[in-house]
């Protein structure tokens, strides 16, 4: 079972050598943005997640800094085009110090 | 002839535009009701009780005993017993001066004013009030139709189907996964899908603790979503899988041959698969001419059909503008329409309406969320005027009063339809 908030990703297993692909992929989080106050008063600490990164066989296809102001569960939606087949690597950083990562493989046919 | 009489009155009474009160001397005017839920049977009670016997009130409704589809979700989750959602109509024309007809309206001419039932009698109307529910729309999920609802059950109207989804549910093998199709809006009960999938969780944590709940979903945000997945989170974690339409919730078909669901390609094999497509007005709403599009427009003052005199539409199979389709709308909306045609053809006088509405969720046991509000009529459509919602993070002694305020509302509602 997957260790922390659920992630979901989405790309084709296998892609013709050339072609543009999408990739989704959302993290299921609640995006506590750290401005809230209690019912006591206190504010609610920020939490959010403020890295999201993307890389193919170690080079960076996306790396986003997301702010408080994102909505809960943020969704990315991009394109790419790899020349062989290999692994994406999937990473979100957490403010609580947690690290996710997904990875997908891909084949080039 | 009496009945040759009673066509010849009516058709008098029609044919001269005097009002309705002046008719009167010559025989009470009558309203035919059609559709005894929580629209079509609060309208006959009231219309019967307040009227005083001044007006004759026919409900024509199919089924001898009423299964509320509010409060079904709770017998999938153990709480309610079939018997205790099942209402019958004995009460209504013992206590109150009114007609009960079980028999299916098969046709409305407007023209006449008269409808048909299955049996091939015909009634004279003077105003007809359509309570119908919902019908399900053709071809809206790839792979069902009605001959698959043994298979792959909708429980959207509840009774045979409810029991059915129930016993599906408890046969499950261990570890088996529970699919719902979601449907589009507008649709009956907005958080209802959602309540359900609590309580199928609530039943598979005691009894299936490894197995998986999904939800494909075409919509991108459902009714009172923080606060089903703050429930999800605490009471069910991992169980529940929910797919809007980033990952194609909304690109869906099933077979209910091989019991497999496909989401946007991805085709998963499931144990049970709730199919739940998208509605319309029942069907006789259709045949009377006050549909456009899926829905029957209908004016916000009244519930009167803009489209056809005469004819007033209640409930689900109404558009009437900000409501939510529920039993409670459908009960707020009945009593609007019966003041107004107590007005009409009485005399009576007409208060300014006003509606209201609340959806009550049970999460798990003792745990219920609500949501609500206040509506006015204008020009064009029944307009909200403030609501509430229940917030996350709310106690256990809360979230418990909004429980016991749910069962207390479904005691009212229930005596308030049925006598």
């Amino acid at each position: 079972m997957t260790v922390g908030p659920k992630r979901r990703i989405k790309l084709p297993e296998t892609v013709a050598a050339g072609d543009v692909f999408t990739i989704k992929a959302k993290i299921t989080h609640h995006m506590e943005n750290g401005f809230r106050l209690d019912q006591n008063g206190g504010r609610v600490p920020r939490d959010i997640i403020h890295r999201f990164h993307c890389s193919f066989e170690g080079e960076t296809v996306i790396d986003v800094a997301l702010e408080p102001g994102v909505a809960s569960h943020p969704f990315f939606a991009f394109e790419a085009r790899v020349p062989r087949g290999g692994e994406f690597t999937f990473t979100w950083y957490d403010d609580d110090g947690m690290v996710h990562t997904e990875t997908r493989s891909i084949d080039v046919i | 002839m009496k009945l040759n009489r009673r066509a010849f009155i009516g058709a008098g009474s029609a044919a001269m535009s005097a009002p309705y009160v002046l008719a009167q001397g010559a025989g009470r005017p009558k309203v035919v009701v059609v559709g005894g839920g929580a629209g079509g049977a609060t309208a006959a009670r009231y219309l019967a009780q307040d009227s005083e016997g001044a007006i004759e009130v026919t409900l024509i409704e199919p089924s001898r005993t009423y299964f509320s589809c509010f409060f079904s979700n709770l017998y999938l989750g153990g709480f309610k017993s079939l018997e205790e959602i099942g209402h019958t109509y004995g009460t209504l024309p013992a206590s109150f001066d009114m007609n009960v007809v079980h028999d299916w309206v098969v046709d409305v001419d407007h023209a006449v004013k008269t409808v048909t039932l299955g049996s091939g009698a015909r009634l004279h109307y003077d105003k007809l009030i359509l309570s119908p529910g919902i019908d399900f729309v053709d071809g809206s999920v790839d792979g069902w139709d009605l001959g698959a609802q043994n298979r792959m059950p909708h429980a959207y109207k509840a009774g045979s189907q409810t029991e059915l989804l129930k016993a599906q549910i408890a046969a499950m093998p261990q570890g088996g996964v529970y699919a719902m199709v979601s449907p589009p809006n507008p649709y009956r009960c907005p958080p209802g899908p959602y309540e359900r999938v609590s309580m199928v969780a609530h039943v598979l944590k005691k009894t299936n603790p490894t197995a998986k709940i999904i939800i494909a979903d075409p919509k991108p945000t459902f009714s009172k979503m923080a606060l089903f997945e703050e429930g999800w989170a605490t009471h069910y974690p991992g169980m529940i899988d929910w797919v809007g339409p980033d990952f194609g919730g909304d690109i869906v078909s099933v077979d209910p041959d091989t019991m497999t669901l496909s989401v946007d390609g991805d085709v998963l094999s499931v144990d049970v698969c709730n199919v739940i497509p998208a509605m319309k007005a029942g069907h006789i709403a259709e045949v009377a001419g006050v549909t456009q599009g899926n829905w029957a427009p209908v004016h916000a003052g009244d519930m009167s059909s803009k489209l056809v005199p005469d004819i007033h539409v209640l409930g689900d199979a109404s558009q009437q503008g900000d409501m939510p389709k529920s039993a409670f709308s459908a009960n707020s909306q009945a009593k609007v329409c019966a003041a107004a045609l107590l007005s009409t053809l009485t005399g009576a006088p007409l208060l300014t309406p006003g509606y209201s509405n609340t959806c009550w969720s049970l999460i798990t046991q003792n745990n219920s969320v609500k949501v609500g509000a206040t509506y006015k009529a204008t020009e064009d459509k029944i307009a909200r005027v403030d609501g509430f919602i229940s917030q996350v993070g709310e106690s256990d002694a809360v979230r418990e009063r909004t429980y016991l305020e749910a069962e207390s509302w479904y005691l009212g509602i229930t005596s308030d339809m049925f006598g």
